[in-house]
């Protein structure tokens, strides 16, 4: 059995963003670079499944800048993958140029039983490259998945929709999941899995050995901006009651949202 | 960007607030412009589609239920005949889901979460990044077909006031296959709208020390039409589900109205709402980083000042 996860490396969520002085980009000077949190989630299911099954193996792939990335590989072969994909891209690419560079590296590899990925990524939160990756692989996908019953080659899915509603496939292998919150709780490596990680092997390419470009993207972003000012925010005093129908009056006629 | 297609969304028989955004953005422009339908109810939206300037709507009614690969198929087949080189959609689980895997189908440009859209003068797009951090311009190509998903109650409703005819074309392009079914639909307990859709919410953290004390938050969010909303805090001592999660790794949100009770603001609930319009933050610590965030605070006990806020909003809507 062999199973692919796909991750991003993303800014922390607790980075300060500063742009670019042409405000082409985000200046990645002293961001901190972490494993998207959903992709933790996408890792642990991969791992949890292969464990109990001998000869099952899991393979972590992503897209970036190698000297940044191989560090986010290393943190999933932590947690139990077995051997990597790197591509190896420093510009910025869309959902479908990054879909398409995945896919080819993992038709590359010949049979496999799934994928996963995580629902979407905190840095742009697109959450499409699960369903494009199964597009391009031709396989059937469950996207937004919180509970997972993975046994035998016919999984059964729980996909989480809008107000709580819960919809359940029935998948058979090989397919795609993107996980989410609810799936499981991601482990946290020990000290002697993030040693053993640091020996296990990651196979490096780049775009062009895909045959593609950065210049394919369909879709760029450009012209940063900071957010407005905010504000100050209005403190309300008094009691309760004079808070709440100061508070009352603000919203109806300063803010006009009721 | 001439010819455009609108991914059409119903709610009670006629057409979903998103999707006249959308349409609305469109208005006087001079596009031609269709609708794909997936599911019932095509004749019910027609007269709307009408007074939008929509002259063909593709349906297949049998869509009841949603199956990646069989909506895959209706849409991408629906996207060929209108010959769109713009698709328009209101994003949710249904949209996000389907649409990228079209757009891997149809090899076309693909962006989710846009904020802002209009037609002046070509396309203007911008979509916020790094959680509301910062934002950036979108730049489509101008050759072939650009699939665009715009976040809910970012764009104004106009009435429309055409009045084209607008046919009804029926498609089966969608059958689903062995690969993948679905084998149940388990119905979440809430009638109200998604906190991604709703244009108000209130939510609650762990000022409110106990799950039942939600209630409180029901009343207040049931007076003035809001969809009640979490911290991952007290989603993650299991007294809400994780469907009412808003931030980090739980729902991105951006309401008009955003009431958040007892809720602190750690970084990573602050990154799923600070698109909201209005913030009103009501918590006994004065230094909770919610305040930095809102437009109204209260320091104070929310156990009396939101029974008190429910009965004046109550007494006065």
């Amino acid at each position: 059995m062999k199973i692919f996860v796909c991750i991003k490396q993303v800014p922390d969520t607790e980075t300060r963003i500063k742009l670019k002085p042409d405000n082409s980009d985000i200046d990645s000077n002293g961001v901190k670079w972490i494993v998207n949190p959903y992709d933790e989630f996408a890792i642990e299911e991969a791992v949890k499944i292969k464990e109990p099954n001998q000869g099952a193996t899991v393979t972590v792939v992503s897209v970036g800048p190698k000297a940044r990335l191989t560090n986010s590989l290393r943190t999933a072969m932590a947690m139990g993958c077995d051997d990597g994909i790197l591509i190896d891209e420093a510009n910025s690419l869309d959902s479908l140029t990054m879909a398409k560079a995945i896919a080819k590296a993992i038709k590359a590899e010949g049979e496999f039983s799934a994928v996963f990925t995580g629902v979407l990524s905190i840095d742009d939160n697109e959450s499409a490259i699960g369903p494009m990756l199964a597009e391009l692989l031709e396989i059937p996908h469950v996207g937004v998945v919180s509970k997972l019953e993975s046994a035998g080659d016919e999984w059964t899915a729980e996909r989480e929709v809008e107000g709580g509603t819960k919809e359940v496939f029935t998948m058979k292998l090989p397919g795609l999941i993107t996980a989410t919150k609810g799936l499981n709780k991601p482990r946290f490596a020990s000290l002697p899995n993030i040693m053993k990680a640091k020996k296990k092997p990651i196979k490096e390419m780049t775009l062009s050995d895909l045959g593609l470009s950065s210049d394919d993207v369909k879709i760029q972003l450009n012209q940063y901006q900071m957010p407005a000012d905010k504000e100050p925010v209005k403190m309300l005093t008094g009691d309760s009651a004079a808070q709440v129908s100061e508070l009352v009056k603000l919203l109806r006629e300063e803010a006009k949202v009721l | 960007m001439e010819n455009i297609l609108v991914v059409a969304e119903l709610q009670n028989g006629s057409l979903k607030k998103g999707t006249k955004e959308l349409l609305s953005s469109l208005v006087g422009k001079g596009k031609t412009i269709s609708a794909a339908l997936a599911g019932e109810g095509a004749d019910s939206i027609k007269e709307e589609l009408q007074k939008y300037g929509v002259t063909q709507l593709f349906n297949q009614a049998s869509l009841t239920q949603y199956n990646p690969t069989s909506f895959t198929q209706f849409f991408a087949e629906a996207i060929k005949q209108s010959g769109a080189n713009l698709v328009l959609a209101s994003s949710n689980a249904m949209t996000k889901d389907v649409l990228a895997r079209v757009a891997a189908r149809l090899d076309a440009g693909f962006i989710n979460d846009c904020t802002e859209l209009s037609f002046d003068g070509g396309i203007h797009l911008r979509r916020p990044m790094y959680s509301a951090k910062c934002s950036a311009g979108v730049n489509l190509k101008l050759e072939g077909t650009s699939i665009v998903l715009m976040r809910a109650n970012q764009l104004p409703v106009l009435e429309g006031t055409e009045s084209s005819t607008c046919e009804i074309k029926a498609l089966d392009a969608g059958t689903e296959n062995e690969t993948l079914k679905v084998k149940d639909i388990i119905k979440g307990e809430s009638e109200k709208l998604d906190l991604t859709e709703a244009d108000r919410i209130v939510s609650g953290g762990r000022g409110l020390k106990e799950a039942k004390n939600f209630e409180m938050l029901e009343e207040l969010a049931n007076v003035i039409n809001a969809t009640v909303g979490a911290s991952r805090a007290v989603v993650d001592s299991g007294w809400v589900p994780h469907s009412m999660q808003v931030g980090q790794t739980g729902k991105t949100v951006a309401p008009s109205l955003y009431i958040a009770v007892g809720i602190s603001g750690a970084i990573q609930h602050l990154a799923g709402m600070s698109g909201s319009k209005v913030i009103v933050a009501i918590n006994t610590d004065e230094n909770a980083p919610i305040f930095q965030k809102a437009s109204y605070g209260i320091v104070g006990d929310a156990f009396e000042v939101v029974p008190k806020l429910t009965e004046q909003l109550k007494a006065s809507l």
